[in-house]
């Protein structure tokens, strides 16, 4: 009988090759049930959940709270805009505060890398990281492999380029841990003031030009340009980020195979890529934000059978 | 099976064969052409009395068609998180509408009735059954924590709570036969 190796999910590093298994595994059974005309189970009816929210989010948010309630836990919502941190708590003293109203997980995103594993020390309640800053977005990678093995079958031995923003990307890190577990080749494309200088150290390649990489993968990931993150000019203007690092129709025509062309969201339509792209038959964005709530009941089901 | 201090044979291949052509035709009995009647096979030991069922119903009786789900109970439990260990799922496969047929559950061994009650529980997400049979292979007697009895019974047994049942299928451990176990 197989369970996670561990007892939060902070980060894709801290987990093995195994628990990646067993997620997809359990996932596969929650996209059965997410499918069915009622699409609720009744196991976790005696777990409180909070979602605890220091920086924006739509889909992680939305997504997170679905799966939650189609596994029957309590959940309540907290969003640091219209709270007492303003007023200056800290954030030990916000969780514990939390806490005390017997809450026995808590998925949390922060702008600081490392808060969930910080909190984690601190605090007794299972930890599900939700991004934290440019660290670890690791249900986000999780679900991206999820999407590749549905559609190509496996990860391993696939050929995966990560296109963008990759210094300021938590989705960037988690996902070449995640692929680089699984036995996939991964390379990371973009403009040179956005790729980490060391990040050759992870394993993965470095390629500038995006047609070189598109003719080597079976798969695009296409980052969203974080102009919120982006302190100074990494690159003159959006339109020559575009036509450099942008994927278009006929970019994707001209190949010798078809590629699976994925993205985190939100999308900027006619930066990253094209209406056409987005919305054309080699795209799995819808079936990525699909394979979300899956993902994340299989994620939060197995965390919280570890809860005694 | 070494670590076992004693174990059995309760039924053999041959009086599990008698016995569930006996099963086969109580089910015939009821439900004539299964036109309104599905087999749901509860996960994971179930499915294959489900499918040997349903062999024999077609290919000794002239059965056309049997609507055969399985149905897997992991999510709706009562005891997650009372355990030690997760609680590992298996495959729920059921491609017909349940809405108003009668719902036959097939499972090899009724204990404490507690699998069955999560498995009726189960069943409405798939719809509204007009009624719901249990069938099992060995129901253990004075065992039951529910009120939940069986509708077509194999072999009724007298186990005590330290002894435990096991039900192995040619198809899947190599041969027919079911042991007693005294752990």
């Amino acid at each position: 009988m197989s369970e996670l190796s561990v007892k939060h999910l902070l980060g894709i590093k801290y987990l093995n090759k195994k628990d990646i298994q067993l997620i997809f595994e359990t996932a596969d059974h929650f996209k059965e049930v997410i499918n069915r005309s009622i699409k609720k189970v009744p196991s976790l009816r005696d777990i409180t959940i909070a979602n605890i929210f220091f920086e924006n989010s739509t889909r992680t948010k939305l997504s997170f709270e679905l799966a939650e309630k189609r596994l029957s836990a309590d959940v309540i919502n907290f969003s640091a805009g219209q709270s007492s941190v303003k007023k200056g708590e800290t954030l030990i003293d916000t969780v514990n505060n939390i806490l005390s109203m017997k809450v026995d997980m808590v998925v949390m995103r922060h702008p600081n890398p490392g808060a969930g594993i910080f909190l984690s020390k601190h605090v007794k309640a299972a930890i599900v990281n939700a991004g934290d800053g440019a660290h670890e977005h690791p249900t986000q990678a999780l679900l991206d492999s999820y999407s590749i093995r549905e559609r190509l079958g496996d990860v391993g031995g696939k050929n995966v380029v990560i296109v963008g923003d990759i210094l300021h990307s938590r989705v960037a890190l988690s996902n070449i841990f995640a692929l680089k577990l699984q036995g996939a080749n991964v390379k990371v494309c973009g403009p040179k003031t956005l790729l980490p200088k060391y990040i050759e150290s992870l394993g993965v390649g470095v390629e500038t030009d995006l047609r070189k990489a598109l003719n080597w993968c079976d798969v695009a990931n296409m980052l969203r340009i974080q102009n919120e993150r982006l302190d100074i000019s990494y690159f003159p203007t959006t339109r020559e980020y575009t036509q450099q690092f942008g994927v278009n129709k006929a970019m994707l025509d001209g190949l010798d195979k078809e590629i699976v062309i994925m993205h985190p969201g939100p999308i900027n339509r006619g930066v990253e890529i094209t209406s056409d792209v987005a919305d054309s038959k080699q795209s799995i964005i819808l079936n990525q934000v699909e394979n979300g709530v899956a993902i994340r009941m299989a994620v939060i089901y197995l965390l919280a059978s570890k809860i005694k | 099976m070494i670590y076992y201090m004693s174990q059995k044979v309760l039924l053999s291949s041959k009086e599990i064969n008698i016995i569930l052509h006996r099963l086969a035709c109580q089910l015939l009995e009821n439900h004539l052409d299964f036109s309104n009647t599905v087999l749901i096979g509860i996960q994971p030991r179930g499915i294959f009395l489900a499918e040997r069922l349903t062999k024999i119903l077609k290919e000794e009786y002239g059965v056309k068609h049997i609507d055969l789900g399985f149905l897997d109970i992991t999510f709706y439990r009562d005891d997650f998180r009372r355990g030690d260990k997760t609680l590992e799922a298996n495959k729920t496969k059921i491609d017909f509408l349940v809405e108003d047929k009668n719902v036959v559950f097939v499972d090899d061994v009724l204990y404490t009735g507690r699998s069955i009650r999560a498995a009726l529980t189960a069943i409405q997400s798939f719809g509204r059954p007009a009624e719901i049979e249990l069938l099992t292979l060995i129901d253990r007697r004075f065992s039951r924590h529910l009120p939940i009895q069986p509708n077509y019974r194999g072999r009724q047994v007298d186990a005590i709570n330290d002894e435990k049942v096991k039900v192995m299928w040619k198809e899947n451990d190599g041969e027919d036969v079911i042991y007693l176990i005294n752990t």
